[in-house]
């Protein structure tokens, strides 16, 4: 390839505050249109912003995670521009002095390397209001329920040189704040948003291409699919020799067409008129705060992970899987706590259960399978009371009907045949009724073995102890 | 003159109801200054009733009937900001200073006139019409609280609350002959206030004596969690303003006293100047070499803020809209131009060009600057005197209608009262003597919370002039 991209990502993201940033209204989302609501975060006359002090602290705590810089001293600002849903006309925001700025997030690369990717910015600002143009024929209409919700807005580096280093630092962006715990950040449900920058050059150029702005993707398959028609585009462009009409412009993507559509040109881009928010003094970061964040004891992902590769020798794709979700970590540590095979629990967990779950779009917190009757299951495996592919059919049952897995198992006379003498008959029946195949067995058809289990399988409904079959049956053959 | 002790020894002989009634009888009779928008009729009968029941008339201002500037929420009460925009906003809550008066036992009488969204020097920018001076009814009472102190100037109401964002309560208070203060930033909270230029605006009260004008002082004070700009500063001693044996060393700026000064203003000072100075107070003549950018500053700045300010009234939430319109743009743009007048679109125009990018750096960060060495120098001479005193007007009160084509004469008038807001003192402004209709005024500006020494001087100045009768 003889172009490399380059991408920068601004991502806003919902803070699960108890009431919103400047005022006392609740943040909780799914009510009536217009019922959290004040004369603050309405914009009424002569009402002023308070700071909520949790922002802060939520803020404070990505900024450790992400060991990021802390301003000591930061102030607000108003970015200024008309827009319905924002009941002001201003949002307040931070311009010139963010609360944290120069952090890194890394991010484990295909080669299992590790990339650190730059956070320009971390800054505290308010969300909007909704308009809706589908509701009433003859109006638009605006829930101000969300207007005055804390964001944080993430500024990378232009750090990322493809679409799928893009979206990996994004999961790991949101596993972070789901393991801080604050903010959900599911981009489905709109809790997070990400704008894209990105420019292509060629490999050998030192000047950067023109910087294209995308925005409108709601997920982040769709950040990735986007950055991908978008530096193919603009790849095209150079190839033909029309590098000049890649412009410095904001292109929107559209989901159904899967391309990027001009939305506005860098000259129709709005002047916001920053200045500095008057109704908030500029303030510390006193050292109280900062004591308190750094009290607060948390395992981010990538520590989470590396322990669990070392701590329950796992492949360190598996511990990636595992750490992905704070949830899915807690419930396999919780597996662990009844049975001690981490490998083997990772396994299930991964290739399974996981699977179940997104057959349903199911998270771990809403299953049945709870982490003790997973360790039971496993259990009766190790035990050889039921072998693995029962134990597959095993799962299933628990986690469609809740029930335990002892009691399953005793109901449908899954318990597995480990007894030798049983064993024995049933796999002499099987060698009377082939007598073909193990007269040609005898003459060098090893592969023949395999049959032989089967249809000892078979037999059994798949409750044969196979590695006692298999020494059995290897017994009985040398013995025809 | 109608002052708060009036008031008390009449509700201690009729009760506070009966005061109460006559009060807002006499406003509707006589109210030919086109003061009052709007009165509280109901309501503060309902609560001089409520009062009267409770019979616990130790409360400060209790029965005190207070005008309030359209510009402070009175909840369920209009708030017009003397704008055709919010003609029919009515306010869902209350200010944190008509919470303090409220339990201070106050009544709040009604709201009144003053320049659009307070900007104006004269009272001429109300969409409600002119207020007229009390003191000679074809002549402006200054603004924008012209409406707060006209009222208090006519004997409709003993105090009133303007707000001061340049000079908007010193100056009418100047123009009525009545007393103005504004408070150092910080010691009153804006929260109700429609903010103009937050980071200037004040609450202060007018009043027909320096006595009323520390009790309602008193009451409005304090730091307010509803907003952040106010400060905890502990409130000295008010008990003991009087009788003052401090001698003080009180600064003068000779350069700031040119010939442009009203020579009768002029003539005045001095004379209350040299009347300190007998009773043992110090002047120093300080001095000032920035004069020429004070008015600048102000009118960067105060248009920056007041055109985010007032980007919120788009007819989309509250406010009076523009039907009909086909897109938002449209709504926003057609509302806007109908509701605000002259003078806030002026002023809007000019917030919104210095703070545009290319501008900005050239005139709204200048002027942050700037604002930033005025305020470091004023406070500086705080080191060598404890007040500096000013006339409050560069001029006399004007004809309604003669000055209101030149806009530099009115921005002008403004620059004895704007370095306070500039640089967050506090200042009051005092009535001298008598010349025609009108009364000369001093300013006396005080170093940050000390708005004691601003009293206990301001005592004494009442003392030598005699006080308004």
């Amino acid at each position: 390839m003889k172009y490399k991209s380059i991408i920068g990502l601004e991502i806003h993201t919902q803070l699960k505050t108890k009431t919103k940033a400047f005022c006392n209204c609740k943040v909780e989302f799914g009510q009536k249109p217009n019922t959290n609501i004040c004369p603050v975060c309405m914009g009424h006359p002569g009402s002023l912003p308070v700071v909520n002090e949790k922002m802060i602290e939520y803020a404070l705590l990505l900024g450790r995670a992400t060991n990021s810089k802390i301003n000591d001293k930061t102030k607000f600002d108003r970015k200024n521009y008309f827009y319905p849903d924002i009941p002001k006309n201003y949002q307040i925001t931070q311009y010139d002095y963010p609360i944290c700025y120069d952090g890194n997030i890394k991010i484990l690369l295909e080669d299992n390397n590790m990339k650190d990717i730059g956070i320009t910015r971390i800054h505290m600002e308010e969300d909007t209001g909704k308009v809706f143009h589908d509701k009433d024929d003859n109006n638009s209409l605006i829930d101000y329920n969300r207007a005055g919700v804390p964001l944080l807005e993430i500024v990378t580096e232009p750090d990322l040189r493809t679409p799928s280093e893009a979206y990996k630092f994004l999961n790991e962006l949101k596993s972070i704040l789901r393991y801080l715990d604050i903010s959900d950040a599911n981009m489905e449900k709109g809790e997070l948003r990400v704008d894209v920058n990105v420019s292509v050059m060629k490999k050998e150029d030192e000047e950067f291409g023109t910087k294209v702005e995308l925005k409108n993707m709601n997920s982040f398959k769709a950040v990735k699919k986007a950055l991908e028609y978008e530096i193919d585009r603009q790849i095209e462009l150079i190839k033909k020799g029309k590098k000049e009409k890649i412009k410095q412009e904001t292109r929107m993507w559209l989901e159904d067409k899967e391309k990027t559509k001009i939305m506005r040109t860098k000259e129709e881009a709005a002047d916001y008129r920053y200045f500095p928010e008057p109704d908030i003094p500029a303030f510390h970061i006193n050292n109280d705060i900062i004591e308190k964040i750094e009290n607060i004891d948390f395992e981010l992902p990538l520590q989470k992970r590396q322990r669990f590769s070392k701590e329950y020798n796992l492949s360190d794709y598996d511990s990636s899987i595992l750490t992905s979700e704070i949830d899915l970590a807690h419930y396999f540590e919780k597996v662990l706590e009844k049975f001690d095979d981490g490998k083997a629990a990772a396994n299930w967990i991964i290739n399974e259960l996981l699977n179940l779950m997104n057959e349903d779009g199911k998270e771990i917190k809403e299953i049945d399978v709870t982490p003790q009757k997973l360790a039971s299951i496993l259990k009766l495996i190790d035990q050889d009371k039921i072998s693995g592919k029962i134990g597959k059919k095993l799962l299933k049952e628990v986690y469609n009907s809740g029930k335990k897995p002892e009691d399953i198992v005793d109901e449908k006379g899954w318990s597995q045949v480990s007894d030798s003498d049983e064993l024995e008959n049933i796999i002499k029946e099987v060698l009377e009724e082939n007598n073909d195949a193990v007269e040609r067995y005898k003459n060098g058809e090893d592969k023949l073995f395999g049959f032989f289990m089967g249809q000892i399988m078979k037999k059994t409904k798949g409750k044969a102890n196979p590695k006692k079959t298999n020494q059995l049956l290897r017994k009985l053959l040398k013995n025809q | 003159m109608m002052k708060i002790s009036d008031v008390k020894d009449r509700i201690d002989k009729e009760g506070i109801v009966p005061i109460v009634r006559s009060v807002i009888k006499n406003i509707k009779e006589n109210d030919v200054y086109n003061s009052f928008l709007e009165l509280n009729e109901k309501n503060a009968i309902k609560q001089a009733e409520k009062l009267s029941d409770e019979g616990n008339n130790d409360k400060p201002l209790y029965g005190v009937p207070v005008a309030v500037k359209d510009n402070i929420a009175v909840k369920n009460m209009k708030m017009t900001c003397g704008s055709k925009i919010l003609q029919d906003y009515i306010s869902p809550y209350n200010a944190t200073v008509i919470e303090k008066l409220k339990k201070a036992g106050a009544i709040i009488i009604g709201k009144t006139n003053m320049d659009e969204f307070a900007m104006g020097t004269s009272n001429e920018h109300s969409a409600f019409g002119p207020v007229k001076n009390p003191l000679n009814k074809e002549y402006v009472p200054g603004g924008s609280s012209g409406g707060s102190a006209a009222s208090v100037a006519g004997n409709l109401v003993p105090v009133s609350l303007g707000s001061d964002t340049g000079g908007s309560v010193r100056q009418p208070a100047a123009f009525t002959g009545t007393y103005g203060l504004k408070p150092t930033y910080g010691r009153v909270s804006r929260y109700g206030l429609t903010a103009f230029a937050s980071s200037l605006d004040q609450i202060g009260p007018i009043t027909n004596s320096m006595d009323d004008l520390v009790s309602l002082y008193s009451v409005i004070t304090g730091k307010d969690k509803k907003d952040s700009t106010t400060v905890d500063m502990h409130l000295d001693d008010l008990n003991k303003l009087k009788n003052n044996d401090k001698k003080y060393k009180i600064g003068i700026f000779k350069s700031m006293l040119d010939d442009d000064i009203n020579i009768k203003i002029k003539e005045d000072y001095y004379k209350i100047l040299k009347n300190l100075q007998k009773k043992g107070h110090k002047l120093v003549e300080l001095d000032f070499d920035k004069k020429d950018y004070i008015v600048p500053i102000y009118q960067i700045i105060a248009p920056a803020e007041a055109s985010s300010n007032l980007a919120r009234f788009d007819g989309i939430r509250y406010g009076t809209r523009k039907e009909g319109t086909r897109s938002k743009e449209e709504l926003v743009s057609k509302t806007r131009n109908l509701g605000f007048g002259e003078e806030v679109k002026r002023r809007c125009l000019v917030g919104t060009f210095v703070l545009s990018s290319g501008y900005a750096e050239k005139y709204y960060k200048k002027a942050l600057i700037a604002r930033k060495m005025i305020k470091k120098e004023l406070e500086s001479k705080f080191d060598s005197v404890d007040i500096i005193a000013t006339p409050t007007t560069p001029n006399l009160p004007f004809k309604i209608g003669e000055k209101v084509e030149n806009i530099l004469y009115m921005y002008k008038s403004d620059l004895f009262t704007i370095p306070a807001n500039l640089s967050g003192l506090p200042a009051l402004s005092i009535p001298l003597y008598k010349t025609g209709d009108f009364y000369t005024s001093v300013q006396l500006m005080g170093n940050s919370f000390k708005e004691i020494d601003l009293f206990k001087l301001g005592y004494e100045v009442e003392k030598i002039t005699g006080g308004k009768k």
